[in-house]
């Protein structure tokens, strides 16, 4: 399937290449070159291109594409979904999925990829076999291996493939028996210019972070389940149970993983945390425009809402920006025309605004359309769409472990119009 | 084989080989051979000295870097020598980086990598199963052809093993053998159907994956599996989940009949918009038209939706393009919640998914209109994301919601992303011409952008309107002239020219204008885009015929400029226009239709989605993202008229009562599981027992076999039992006539003892140069300087405790399931590593006790030229194998060399000068030859140890003035020298030699090659062997023994019906055995 795969930053440079058959030249990648000057933005490069004798499938993380070769009829997705698998697991072996992280790290990732893929097909891509076939780099361990002159490479051979139930490894000890579920959910919104709502729903994710000695079994429920409309399991998940009694009953792989993902039914109106009034305007035949946003809490349950940033893409012909913030600190790049306002927490009694000049190139016609905000924010303990969770139960094990929940509400994509 | 490439051309492609040769022999004597590398392997030079220090830490490091340096893509080929000799090394980093070089390189070295074959063949009989799957792993993935029958026989063996790990590897490396060798197919093909029938989840996805790739056309193999493979789906890993739902959903196609109503499809197209009616009609129309689904297309359906859950975005999509193209229209609808979910994630699998919408959504509306919103987009979207959604929510467009969807677009044409706004214009013109009711204010609208400031957009506009005003026979006359004003401002070529065509076409509504746009244009014609020059021509034809009076002298003008225009496509036209609208004697008949040809009504355009013809293509698949077909594209097969027969699909009854139930599952998994934690037990066990009780192993690792078996599957319990008790009665025979052979061999053994000490001296003066040989020498001279110095019962202890091991596996071998019975075979761990030496030397001496090397068959008279004359300068030499007994070494080969004098004068002085042997070979140069008269010949004898490998030997040829590199490359079946042995021996040889030591193929002749003695003549020709007596007529026995090693070499010819034989070799040498079985094969075969 996958015949080669190359590392490729953002000045070009092929940094890392690997060949799962024979080897395929670092040429085919002009043509990946050729797209990449074609569409002038990164964002815009074509995941799936087609040569004469090869095809590449791409994905852009984090400032590297990953391009891998193909060769004949394969899935694309099963392809990008792959190598979105390859980009998490440098992420949770070194921290960040950079080229420095990776050329550092080249033989831990060699060694990863090595098991990663069996003749271009997948063999081992749970994070808590390849942690066991191969130990992430810890400083710590660095230091003992350049004195001891050991390896990183495991030498008891991972348990966890060969059982019914890969993702967790066997003879898990912990003291301190604990288990904890974050519940987040993201609203993504559209609003138009006249605040009124023109797209929302609610996405939200249950992640887990388990610290449990042995085989534990769980069962979580909850008390509204037929809020979740839309729901992707985490393999370790019984589907049969959630059809038919609407608990998620699993045996949880190890450390931390995402347990479920959800989409609360578009019908329920969704709740929008903030509004925000904004008037920008560009004035015919002079250089300069107003611009004055303010924004005001609407339907936050009494939770005080925080972490508040706004971004706005100001239009090109914009030189600077004078602004004044009454709360929290703003910055304008002039180079990607990108206002960045850092607001913080809302206080109902003073509403936080922004107001001031815009400089515009003098002699360009105005912009005829106003830039859009994207407004970041969140919510402490609460889950928008009213979604709790009832119990935890542990089967399997004798000792009680400690369990926790917590909630919270973001902002997803969230976008207004002006 | 780079090798063999170079036998006299030792400039060009000899220099690098030769090189590698001398790298080789740098392990032995460090110092003398550096002054010969050129500078560029010098850089390398510390690294080679790190690989060959005896500290791990420093192999490590430069292993460690050489992994760097593939990693950047630079060559470090250089360095496989010094590498590959770590592939046994204990520290397990170390061998893993070792595998990564070796994978990477073997393709380019294959010689010096089938030095490292030998270490994978014992690791695949090591008792850890993951140490045997990793070896078959990487085994495999050595990409040299010559080791194609020892993957077979690998493959096989693994297909077999009792560890599901070790299946699914091998499952894997069916692809890769198939993609070195795709002449392998049929036996590939019946390794396939036996893991198809495997119950492991852990397979499932590997095998169906090897099954797509080698034979995705003999969906025979599934009916039988296809249910289990819908029953297990949900618990295979999601990578197989993808390969195996792809895979039933072209099953599917081809063996249920259709869900759909007749004629569903095509309506479904025309119809778009009344979805609701259309599953009414669906019911409807079950009433009239009984439509029974079958079980098991119900079965597919319903055990892949719980799938649609996955959090893999692969399966999801994999599960919607099964339920597209399989599941009832009425049911397909699930589908869409889950896809839209998917938009959620990156934008690559956005992108994909969007694709895939967009080509359903042309089909089928009515699926993703509640999800409309979700395809709004959003400024912070890429550009290719935008136009997708953009393309979406123009197909879902509807009289219903066509008023939403305009406010939305007035948002998009807004867009500061140009290339956005500019295909939002676009589909406002297709929805404007889809949905009647709105084309008026989508007009409008769009003359409205025609005051827009930015170019592209007015441009866009421009070419819409003049499809929509094609579309509208009513008058718009104020429109036009609106264009004919943007004419002056407008630069982009597209807009202009279609504003030209526009007016051209309408100017007998615009009569004023018209002529005026004319004389505008023909003042810029030279300066216009070639788009635009065209319709400037046409614009004039158009006037010049409607209204000649005014622009007769303007359309001769243009005409005259385009006659001298630099493109031919223009005054090609020119000249056409010329000859059909301006009247001369020469014009034909046509020019009195000119009017009608260049006025006539158009057709309107009609605006279609560009993936409107995708829908051919199977979703989800690479052909379908790039809508060519991609190489290895499988065609979705269109339903049949009549289903084919269901009953194939049943399998035995305690299979179907097991596997139908779906509640049974649970239950299922249970005994799996201890299936799994006794093979590990069992396996602990078994190993622990075997180094214990030395003596008694065999007997006892039997019972536990027969254990391990009948708790394995309680349904073939009987059977099992049955054939346990059999085999035992089998190996107590064999121990019988074990003991019986040994008595006999016993004095046979003293003797050839008493013979090989005097030949000892030599074999020990020769060993000590030999330090770094390999091991099967290094055990040979042990066993030859030490053993003898161990008393008889040690030896025999060994042979008891070794030969029922060997015993146990080709009994377990023939009743065709192979439990732990690898594992036992090999001596644990638990003996030191020099004592396994002992024990294998002690093998070998044991195994030539039954033999005793014969005199040879037949001499082959062919001889070989060593060098010619030419490049001699008038010494010529050959070389033939005179198939005795080497005089100056046991382990060495003769060689006769003839030489001869061609030239007018006397040659003195000849001898051999450097030599350049691999690694562990060594040779008997002939005394040197005084002079040599002219026209006189002399015959030498020499003698070269090969180590049982058909790599080169090269030395220089020397005479008083000159030096010639000449090369010895033997034939395979020189290594060998002939044996005398009894049938009974042989056959008691060959039962011990089975699994990984037998190689076999299938020859096909005229049955008169087929004669006795014709076989006799053709393999003696080949290998030197010898011929054992057989009582049958149809089987041929042929034995011999490698020269260094003394290994056996068993071959057997056996006659089957009609013209195929069945050649089979029998060896502990692999490689060799595999070379020849290679060379017999084309010899017998050929008439």
């Amino acid at each position: 399937m996958i015949h080669s795969l190359f590392l490729i930053n953002c000045s070009g440079d092929i940094f890392l290449e690997k060949h799962w058959k024979s080897v395929v030249s670092q040429s085919v990648c002009d043509y990946f070159f050729e797209a990449q000057e074609k569409a002038a933005d990164v964002e815009n490069v074509p995941p799936v291109i087609s040569t004469p004798h090869h095809y590449l499938i791409s994905i852009f993380r984090d400032k590297l594409f990953f391009v891998s070769v193909i060769q004949t009829e394969v899935p694309p997705l099963f392809v990008i979904e792959f190598l979105h698998r390859v980009a998490d697991t440098f992420q949770d072996y070194f921290g960040e999925c950079s080229e420095a992280a990776i050329k550092d790290n080249v033989v831990i990732v060699y060694e990863l990829l090595e098991e990663m893929l069996d003749n271009g097909f997948p063999l081992a891509t749970e994070s808590n076999i390849l942690k066991e076939l191969i130990k992430p780099p810890t400083i710590l361990r660095s230091v003992v291996n350049s004195i001891t002159g050991s390896s990183n490479v495991g030498d008891t051979l991972p348990t966890g493939q060969l059982s019914n139930i890969p993702w967790r490894r066997a003879g898990v000890k912990y003291t301190n028996n604990e288990a904890y579920f974050d519940v987040v959910e993201e609203i993504d919104a559209i609003i138009d210019k006249s605040g009124s709502t023109v797209f929302a729903e609610i996405q939200g994710v249950i992640d887990a972070c388990i610290k449990l000695s042995g085989m534990p079994d769980l069962s979580l429920s909850f008390m509204n389940p037929r809020l979740l409309d839309d729901v992707s399991f985490h393999p370790c998940i019984r589907f049969k149970r959630w059809e038919s009694e609407r608990v998620l009953s699993f045996i949880p792989p190890d450390g931390n993983f995402r347990l479920i993902s959800y989409r609360v039914s578009s019908q329920n109106l969704v709740a929008i945390p903030v509004y925000v009034k904004h008037s920008i305007s560009f004035k015919e035949n002079s250089s300069c425009g107003r611009f004055d946003i303010t924004i005001g809490p609407k339907q936050n349950m009494g939770k005080t809402i925080e972490g508040i940033t706004v971004t706005v893409h100001m239009p090109k012909v914009v030189l600077n920006m004078n602004l004044t913030p009454t709360q929290g600190s703003y910055t304008f790049d002039p180079v990607t025309k990108v206002l960045t306002w850092d607001v913080g927490k809302i206080t109902p009694q003073k509403l936080p605004s922004l107001k001031g000049l815009v400089n515009l190139q003098s002699g360009a016609p105005k912009p005829e359309e106003n830039p859009s905000l994207n407004i970041q924010f969140k919510i402490q303990q609460l889950a928008i769409s009213g979604l709790k969770v009832n119990r935890l139960d542990m089967y399997g094990e004798k000792y009680k472990p400690f369990k926790g929940v917590k909630y919270v509400t973001k902002a997803g994509k969230f976008q207004v119009r002006t | 084989m780079s090798s063999n490439s170079f036998a006299y051309s030792e400039q060009s492609g000899g220099g690098e080989a030769a090189e590698l040769g001398q790298e080789a022999t740098s392990t032995i004597s460090p110092s003398g051979a550096f002054g010969l590398f050129s500078s560029d392997m010098k850089k390398n030079e510390d690294l080679k000295q790190m690989l060959e220090s005896n500290k791990d830490s420093a192999k490590l490091d430069a292993m460690k870097r050489i992994v760097g340096m593939i990693a950047k893509g630079k060559n470090a080929s250089d360095l496989f020598p010094a590498v590959v000799k770590n592939v046994a090394s204990k520290n397990i980093e170390i061998k893993k980086l070792v595998y990564v070089y070796l994978v990477r390189y073997a393709e380019e070295q294959q010689d010096l990598a089938l030095l490292s074959i030998s270490t994978f063949q014992r690791a695949l009989k090591d008792p850890n199963q993951l140490i045997r799957a990793s070896a078959l792993r990487v085994l495999s993935s050595i990409r040299v052809p010559i080791i194609v029958p020892i993957m077979m026989l690998a493959i096989k063996e693994a297909s077999a093993d009792l560890s599901p790990y070790v299946r699914k590897n091998a499952a894997h490396a069916i692809q890769k053998l198939y993609s070195l060798d795709p002449e392998q197919k049929e036996m590939l093909i019946e390794i396939i159907e036996k893991l198809l029938k495997d119950k492991s989840t852990l397979v499932a996805g590997s095998v169906v994956m090897a099954f797509e790739e080698v034979c995705p056309d003999r969906i025979d193999l599934i009916h039988k599996n296809y249910r289990k493979l819908c029953n297990l789906l949900v618990d295979v890993e999601e990578w197989g989940q993808v390969v195996i739902i792809h895979m039933l959903t072209r099953y599917a196609r081809t063996q249920f009949v259709s869900p759909w109503k007749e004629g569903d499809g095509l309506e479904d197209k025309e119809k778009d918009f009344y979805d609701s009616d259309e599953e009414q009609k669906e019911k409807t129309d079950k009433g009239k038209k009984p439509y029974t689904m079958d079980p098991d297309h119900r079965l597919l359906i319903r055990s892949t939706k719980p799938l649609l859950q996955s959090r893999n975005a692969a399966v999801v999509m994999a599960v919607a393009q099964l339920y597209w193209h399989i599941a009832p229209k009425s049911e397909a609808g699930i589908i869409s919640k889950s896809l839209v979910r998917l938009l959620r994630s990156n934008r690559e699998v956005q992108y994909i998914v969007l694709q895939n919408i967009a080509t359903m959504s042309i089909q089928r509306k009515g699926m993703f209109e509640p999800y409309l919103k979700s395809f709004y987009v959003r400024s912070t979207d890429p550009t290719m994301i935008k136009i997708l959604k953009l393309e979406i929510l123009t197909n879902l467009a509807n009289e219903a919601n066509i008023s939403t969807l305009l406010r939305e677009f007035q948002t998009y044409v807004k867009s500061q992303d140009k290339q956005f706004a500019a295909a939002t214009i676009q589909t406002i013109g297709r929805c404007a011409t889809n949905i009647s009711e709105v084309t008026d204010t989508c007009l409008t609208g769009l003359v409205c952008l025609l005051s827009n400031r930015d170019e592209i957009v007015v441009a866009e506009s421009v070419v819409v309107i003049k499809k929509l005003l094609q579309m509208q026979p009513v008058q718009h006359g104020e429109i036009i002239k609106h264009m004919a004003k943007l004419l002056d401002s407008i630069t982009v070529p597209v807009a202009r020219a279609s504003i030209l065509w526009l007016i051209g076409e309408n100017c007998e509504r615009v009569p004023k204008i018209a002529p005026d746009v004319l004389r505008k244009t023909a003042k810029s014609f030279t300066g216009e885009d070639d788009l635009v020059k065209l319709q400037i021509l046409n614009l004039g034809a158009k006037l010049y015929l409607t209204n000649s009076k005014q622009t007769k002298l303007l359309t001769q003008y243009i005409l005259n400029l385009g006659k001298y225009d630099q493109n031919y496509d223009i005054r090609d036209r020119t000249r056409f226009i010329r000859q059909l609208i301006v009247p001369n004697e020469k014009s034909g008949a046509l020019s009195k239709y000119a009017k009608k040809i260049f006025l006539a009504q158009k057709p309107a355009p009609l605006l279609e989605s560009p993936f409107k013809g995708r829908d051919h293509y199977q979703l989800g698949t690479l052909s379908h993202t790039l809508n060519t077909t991609a190489t290895g594209y499988l065609e979705l097969s269109n339903w049949p008229e009549v289903a084919p027969d269901p009953s194939v699909r049943n399998v035995e009854v305690i299979e179907l009562a097991k596997e139908w139930t779906p509640a049974g599952k649970a239950k299922k998994e249970n005994p799996d599981k201890k299936f799994y934690s006794e093979s590990a037990e069992e396996e602990e066990d078994s190993s622990e027992s075997s180094s214990d009780s030395e003596s008694e192993s065999g007997s006892e690792s039997g019972e536990q076999d027969d254990e391990g078996d009948s708790s394995e599957e309680s349904s073939e319990h009987e059977s099992e039992s049955g054939s346990g008790s059999e085999a035992e009665n089998k190996r107590a025979a064999n121990k019988n006539s074990k003991t019986k052979g040994k008595s006999d061999s016993e004095d046979v053994d003293k003797e050839n003892e008493n013979s090989k000490t005097s030949d000892s001296s030599n074999a020990e003066s020769s060993s000590i140069e030999d330090s770094s040989s390999d091991s099967a020498s290094e055990s040979e001279s042990e066993s030859e300087s030490e053993s003898r110095k161990v008393t008889k019962e040690k030896e025999n202890k060994t042979k008891q405790d070794r030969n029922p091991l060997t015993k146990d596996v080709s009994l377990l071998d023939l009743d065709d399931f192979n439990p732990v019975s690898t594992p036992v075979a090999r001596p644990t761990p638990a003996l030191s590593p020099s004592l396994i030496a002992d024990l294998e030397g002690l093998n070998l001496s044991a195994s030539s006790s039954v033999i005793s090397v014969s005199t040879p068959v037949f001499v082959p008279v062919k001889t070989h030229v060593l060098l010619h004359r030419m490049s001699g300068k008038g010494l010529a030499a050959h070389y033939f194998f005179p198939r005795q007994p080497c005089v100056f070494g046991d382990n060495m080969v003769s060689v006769q060399i003839t030489l001869n004098n061609t030239t007018d004068w006397k040659v003195e002085n000849i001898h051999i000068g450097e030599k350049k042997l691999p690694v562990g070979m060594q040779m008997h140069v002939f005394n040197p030859i005084e002079s040599l008269e002219p026209e006189g010949s002399i015959t030498v004898s020499m003698g070269i140890d090969f180590c049982d490998s058909t790599q080169t030997a090269s030395f220089q040829l020397c005479t008083k003035d000159d030096c010639f590199s000449v090369n010895i490359q033997p034939p395979v079946g020189e290594l060998l020298l002939p044996v005398a042995m009894s049938e009974k021996d042989f056959k008691k040889e060959q039962g011990m030699l089975t699994g990984m030591n037998e190689t076999s193929t299938v020859i096909i002749a005229a049955p008169q090659n087929f004669t006795s003695s014709v076989i006799l003549q053709k393999v003696v020709n080949v290998a030197n062997v010898g011929v054992v007596p057989s009582g049958q007529d149809n089987i041929h026995r042929f034995a011999a023994k490698t020269v260094h090693s003394g290994s056996l070499m068993l071959v057997t010819v056996e006659l089957k019906e009609g013209s195929t034989a069945q050649l089979i070799i029998n060896t502990e040498k692999t490689v060799i055995g595999s070379l020849l079985l290679r060379e017999l094969k084309p010899v017998l075969s050929q008439g």
